[in-house]
């Protein structure tokens, strides 16, 4: 399942791509963007787990860049 | 300006007032006498230094704990206790202060770009009204409108979704779409797309698609998506990030401790390392060069071509060798009658005789003949050009013969309205012409009458396409079709033309080859040949319009799709995508693609070298920190501005 979610205050483009890299190595994530440009992120990942990826992308994130909300 | 942005603003003022405070203040005696003999200076400074970059010491230890040690606020945090380490006070705050003024502008002016290139591609529709059942009208968020639904579009109003027209008509302004200013007439029966904006009339419509398969979804996914397949110049960047930082934080510390074992000016040293790790984050590299080829992307969508990513913009700028497809790309891809030859009778009288016989099939050639007669009667008057009327009489008895044409009876007469065969076969005496194209003979009451000539025209735009590709660094221009030889050399006698009337500065070849009679898989062998022609050393696209191409599109380096509004399938196969038919555009998006490389090019290498520049000198004890500062941030903010040229399309109108 492929998903896309809004992003404030993501405010280095360095941190989008440290995300999108650490995004990418979570377990059961297939692929994932994180575009400083349009401050918005997809997410492609397994379905059944889908919710309990995403609490994972939230830390992995957070970890990177404090500041940076994922609207869910 | 964001609140986060505010908040940050005013601190950093406050900051700078007692600061700027402080600094007076150390200039008069009374600050010498508290300063003496007590251990009190550097909490005087640790006051304005802690209030500007409270956030930086924050989120540095955050990222610690996270196991991410080469960040740029640790590394500024460094280079601030640094310069406390060796007594610079005054200095360890101006840093901060001055690299927070810089973040602050360089969020800014990010923010800013950002708009202005999601500004150019607002044709989201907010709200589409949706008639309910009663015959109430309610406004619904288009996501939620299913199809099959009727919707009202008020004059003014976006296209929320696809539809058909039920009711009413008007000029529909598809310039988002498109790129196309003229706006478009729509009336019954006709289906129009979302993103363009309804002109005059109030139109009531039954959506034929669900918001997400819509034409303006799709567009804006396309683009959205665009970044995520990276060029050559993005990816570089990326790997040069991942390896710059550490190698520089690494000098640093080399530079803290080797010279100043050997010499023990341990402060003078300290403070070089200082620097380069203000230097440390690749910020301008990371954030400018994508933004340049957003703001390409962004101004090719503006002109009505959707480039499917950053790469895809990167080869287009590098084509050496265009291969087009005959039908619906240099041509207009529909049958129009060229030529009127009447025996005995005037032509519009020739065209009212076939008309008649040929108004109800449902053949192209027939259709090119009734669409003749139409606009040759309705001459003059736009309006009624729109109305569908027919008022030649209706035939008494019809009868198509499969490969022939047709018998029809008419007012009491038989007209015939077919080829040779037909002619041959009723024993009518014709005269035979010869021309390309499809030749219907008309004879009435057995006596015969002239001769329509119907065939595809050129388009008026591909002799211009065809120069000014060739001016843009195009080296090949090939003609492949499926048609046969003659047919396809008619179609290039026809666009060389025009060339002395409209170029006449213009000396060389439009078309360099022809390859004609070609099936689908000959076409792509066609495009292996030339890609290995050129050997790496340029790209070679295929345009056509996506109807049976989609193996040649993607086989080509680059797939330029035509006429794409409304086909997923051309959208789906093709790495460029041209809303209208407008060949042109071809050359203007490569116009386009080389103004982004040679910006993402200069910033490049201008980062890079005031970085290096910067480096070196502060190994050497020629640059201060506040150097170091320009050359992280300034630069960073420069090269966004010279991104942000990459959105403007040059001569656009």
């Amino acid at each position: 399942m492929k998903k896309k979610f809004k992003l404030q205050d993501l405010d280095c483009a360095n941190c989008a791509q440290k995300m999108e890299d650490a995004i990418k190595k979570i377990d059961g994530v297939n692929d994932a963007t994180v575009s400083f440009m349009t401050q918005k992120m997809s997410i492609d990942a397994d379905d059944e787990r889908f919710e309990a990826i995403m609490d994972e992308v939230v830390k992995v994130c957070k970890k990177v860049e404090p500041d940076c909300v994922i609207m869910r | 300006m964001s609140p986060k942005q505010k908040k940050t603003l005013y601190r950093i003022i406050t900051a700078g007032i007692i600061y700027g405070g402080i600094l007076i203040w150390s200039h008069t005696g009374s600050y010498e006498d508290m300063i003496e003999g007590k251990l009190i200076e550097p909490f005087i400074y640790l006051v304005p230094f802690l209030l500007a970059g409270y956030d930086i010491v924050l989120k540095a230890v955050k990222n610690i704990c996270h196991g991410q040690v080469f960040d740029e606020n640790f590394l500024m945090l460094v280079a601030g206790i640094g310069a406390y380490g060796i007594k610079e006070y005054s200095e360890a705050v101006a840093v901060i202060l001055f690299y927070q003024v810089g973040e602050l502008f360089q969020s800014y002016a990010v923010g800013k770009s950002r708009k202005s290139i999601s500004d150019m591609m607002d044709i989201c529709p907010e709200y589409a009204n949706l008639v309910q059942e009663d015959g109430s009208v309610e406004q619904e968020d288009p996501d939620d409108v299913e199809p099959g639904s009727v919707i009202l579009i008020k004059p003014g109003e976006r296209v929320p979704i696809d539809c058909v027209i039920l009711e009413g008509e008007s000029f529909l302004d598809t310039s988002a779409l498109t790129g196309e200013s003229v706006p478009r007439h729509s009336g019954v029966g006709e289906e129009i797309y979302s993103g363009s904006v309804n002109g005059n009339g109030l139109l009531k419509c039954r959506t034929t698609k669900a918001y997400e398969d819509s034409t303006v979804s799709k567009i804006l996914e396309l683009v959205e998506n665009a970044s995520s397949r990276k060029s050559k110049h993005e990816t570089f960047i990326h790997r040069f990030a991942k390896y710059y930082t550490p190698i520089v934080t690494i000098g640093a510390v080399i530079l803290a401790v080797v010279p100043s074992l050997i010499t023990g000016e341990w402060a003078e040293w300290i403070r070089r390392a200082c620097t380069f790790l203000v230097i440390s984050c690749p910020c301008a590299l990371v954030i400018s060069v994508p933004m340049g080829f957003f703001g390409g992307i962004g101004a090719a969508s503006s002109i009505g071509v959707l480039v499917k990513g950053s790469s895809h913009l990167e080869a287009v700028a590098d084509i050496k060798t265009i291969c087009f497809d005959k039908t619906g790309t240099l041509t207009k891809g529909e049958f129009k009658v060229n030529s009127i030859i009447p025996e005995g009778c005037s032509e519009q009288e020739l065209l009212e005789i076939a008309a008649k016989a040929e108004q109800n099939s449902t053949h192209p050639v027939a259709g090119a003949v009734c669409e003749a007669w139409r606009l040759s009667v309705n001459e003059g008057s736009p309006e009624s050009r729109y109305e569908k009327k027919n008022a030649v009489a209706e035939p008494a008895s019809f009868e198509e013969i499969p490969g022939q044409g047709i018998c029809a009876t008419v007012d009491g007469e038989e007209i015939l309205a077919g080829n040779d065969k037909l002619m041959n076969s009723k024993q009518i005496d014709f005269k035979p012409v010869e021309r390309t194209g499809t030749v219907v003979y008309i004879a009435r009451a057995g006596k015969y009458q002239g001769a329509i000539v119907i065939s595809d025209s050129v388009k008026p735009e591909s002799v211009d396409a065809l120069v000014s590709l060739k001016a843009t660094g195009v080296n090949k221009c090939v003609l492949l079709t499926g048609d046969k030889k003659n047919q396809a050399e008619a179609v290039v006698n026809d666009l060389s033309k025009d060339v002395p009337k409209k170029h006449p500065g213009f000396g060389g070849k439009l078309i360099d080859e022809i390859r004609s009679e070609l099936y689908p898989q000959d076409k792509v062998a066609c495009v292996e040949n030339y890609i290995n022609e050129l050997n790496g050393a340029g790209k070679v696209a295929f345009a056509g319009d996506g109807i049976n191409d989609s193996p040649v599109l993607t086989r080509a380096d680059i797939g330029i799709a035509m006429g794409s509004l409304g086909s997923d399938a051309a959208i789906e196969a093709a790495d460029v995508v041209i809303m209208d038919d407008n060949p042109v555009k071809i050359s203007k998006v490569m116009g386009i693609a080389s103004k982004t490389l040679r910006i993402v090019k200069q910033n490049i290498v201008f980062a890079l070298s005031v970085k290096a520049l910067v480096l070196i000198l502060g190994a050497l004890g020629f640059a201060s920190m506040w150097a170091a500062v320009f050359a992280d941030v300034g630069v960073a903010v420069l090269a966004i501005l010279n991104s942000m040229r990459a959105l403007k399309v040059d001569g656009k109108n």
